[in-house]
């Protein structure tokens, strides 16, 4: 197999964009991260884009063709495919594209996510969320997912005996981090108060516990490494790409708190890049409710499983701390249109690389680490990448 | 949605009838018709559950997603029943007594309506055991 770098990123803002459109918002991610790529659309051999369900939210199916059809790639007929693993549809669409360029087959390709989420009812956008889960033996019985989530926080609760306080705290780290990242949905800090006082969603987890609806697209450009210096400067090398997956529904796992998948695809991504999680200088953290990052940060082996909690309170997994966690201000700050997640997470983690994080830069940072989450652990996708 | 799809689970939701492997022994609630210990050696047939349980986990959902019956707050568990397998299911029970490790068996309810003249859902909710 041959090495994979990034050599182009892009990302739009992340909110609620009700004068623009699906298409709209992928054309402007693509040519954010051509342009960073100085590279022309006719250098495009294939394109790959997560998407989780455009057929509920707009009411389009076909998002390969659309695509690759509005980024201007009709006449050149390049191979174009949707990926979907609900929110986990953005990490795989990135996995896909780096395994094309590793196999051979092609050379230069766009990994891209996109999600309009805003052209439903909230009531419409949370049933077609639930599909995430199953259908028939979750959502039927009236299992939405924060409900899913709060199960899992009700579990890990009971058996670690973490305060509710300390969940809070992960909210409060990520809004810190958004308001110093120009792409994010809320750039305001929060303070502990804001979160204990929201309103209750589904016990233990209140509003400022759950990510918001969001519309976004992000792309990047992935070639062979031995190519990439053609168009940058500064490529990042994928040091591990890994996927796994576990049952679909939350009430068959071996252990409700634990996401086995993490843990398969952490290790499998740490094998791959011969590292370890001391190595990691930052990670993108699949947090779609606080409990989420307090799960990730433990299955991906950077603190015992039930000090996740202890270990956000004391500052770890801040700006400064041990492992900073989420710089991006995660899916809580930052947003999360589904299927644009895992891409933002490596736009993320390639301009901490490239030393263009501003005001949440990691000082010196090498190495990280995206993880991205679909349903409530059915799918993860982990992706290490690192400066060259 | 069409009904057959609701039809076509009325022993599953309405009865509890869920699957057994006759190879293993172990069974399977929501029903499987393909033992993943076993997998082509397994032999699946019918197995009806005896409804009763115990709390794994739980939460109370404040709002509940239109269709649903029960406009919340309601408590909203995954449950081990004694033959071993889990499911997730509503408890109907004040939400300050949910707690973990009470014990529940199932009882027959309404659980959602298609709007005002649609078809209703009915299904298997479970309250506690006294």
């Amino acid at each position: 197999m041959r090495d994979v770098a990034v050599i182009g990123v892009g990302c739009t803002k992340f909110g609620e964009h009700w004068e623009r459109s699906f298409r709209d918002l992928f054309v402007e991610a693509g040519a954010l991260a051509l342009e960073d790529a100085q590279l022309s659309g006719e250098k495009i051999d294939a394109m790959y884009v997560g998407n989780m369900s455009a057929g509920r939210f707009i009411e389009q199916e076909h998002i390969g063709a659309l695509i690759a059809d509005y980024a201007g790639m009709a006449t050149r007929h390049i191979p174009s495919t949707r990926v979907e693993a609900a929110c986990a549809s953005g990490g795989l669409a990135f996995r896909q594209a780096v395994i094309a360029v590793a196999s051979g087959m092609e050379d230069i390709v766009v990994a891209a996510g996109v999600e309009k989420m805003t052209d439903v009812e909230p009531g419409e956008t949370t049933d077609a969320l639930t599909g995430a889960a199953d259908r028939e033996w979750e959502g039927f019985v009236g299992a939405t997912f924060p409900g899913l989530y709060a199960m899992i926080a009700t579990d890990y609760m009971h058996k670690y005996h973490m305060t509710r306080e300390q969940l809070a705290q992960v909210a409060v780290k990520n809004h810190f981090n958004g308001a110093r990242n120009p792409i994010a949905q809320y750039q305001q800090e929060i303070t502990l108060d804001t979160v204990m006082k929201s309103t209750m969603v589904a016990e233990p987890l209140r509003l400022f516990d759950c990510s918001p609806i969001t519309d976004g697209a992000a792309a990047v450009i992935v070639a062979p490494l031995d190519r990439a210096r053609e168009f940058t400067d500064t490529p990042i090398k994928v040091l591990a790409t890994a996927q796994a997956s576990d049952t679909i529904a939350l009430h068959d796992r071996r252990d409700i708190s634990t996401l086995d998948a993490t843990v398969a695809a952490g290790q499998w991504a740490f094998k791959m890049a011969k590292l370890t999680h001391k190595d990691i200088d930052m990670v993108e953290v699949h947090d779609c409710f606080s409990i989420a990052e307090i799960c990730a940060i433990e299955d991906l082996g950077f603190c015992k499983k039930g000090t996740a909690g202890k270990f956000t309170a004391d500052g770890e997994t801040a700006l400064g701390g041990k492992i900073p966690v989420n710089t991006s201000g995660g899916l809580k700050a930052c947003g999360h249109p589904v299927g644009a997640t895992g891409i933002k997470q490596v736009f993320e983690i390639v301009q901490q690389l490239r030393g263009d994080a501003g005001r949440r830069q990691v000082d010196g940072a090498k190495i990280g680490m995206t993880h991205n989450v679909g349903g409530t652990g059915a799918t993860v996708a982990v992706h290490i990448l690192g400066r060259v | 949605m069409t009904v057959a799809r609701f039809w076509r689970k009325i022993p599953q939701r309405y009865n509890l009838i869920g699957t057994k492997c006759e190879t293993c022994g172990r069974h399977f609630f929501p029903p499987r018709t393909f033992c993943p210990d076993c997998r082509r050696t397994g032999k699946i047939v019918d197995h009806k559950f005896s409804g009763k349980g115990t709390v794994v986990t739980y939460t109370v959902i404040q709002t509940a997603p239109d269709q649903f019956i029960s406009p919340g707050p309601y408590v909203l568990a995954i449950i081990r029943l004694d033959e071993g397998p889990q499911m997730t299911t509503q408890i109907i029970c004040d939400p300050k007594e949910a707690k973990i490790g009470m014990r529940v068996k199932s009882t027959f309810r309404k659980i959602a309506t298609d709007g005002e003249s649609g078809i209703i859902h009915y299904g298997t909710k479970f309250v506690p055991v006294e």
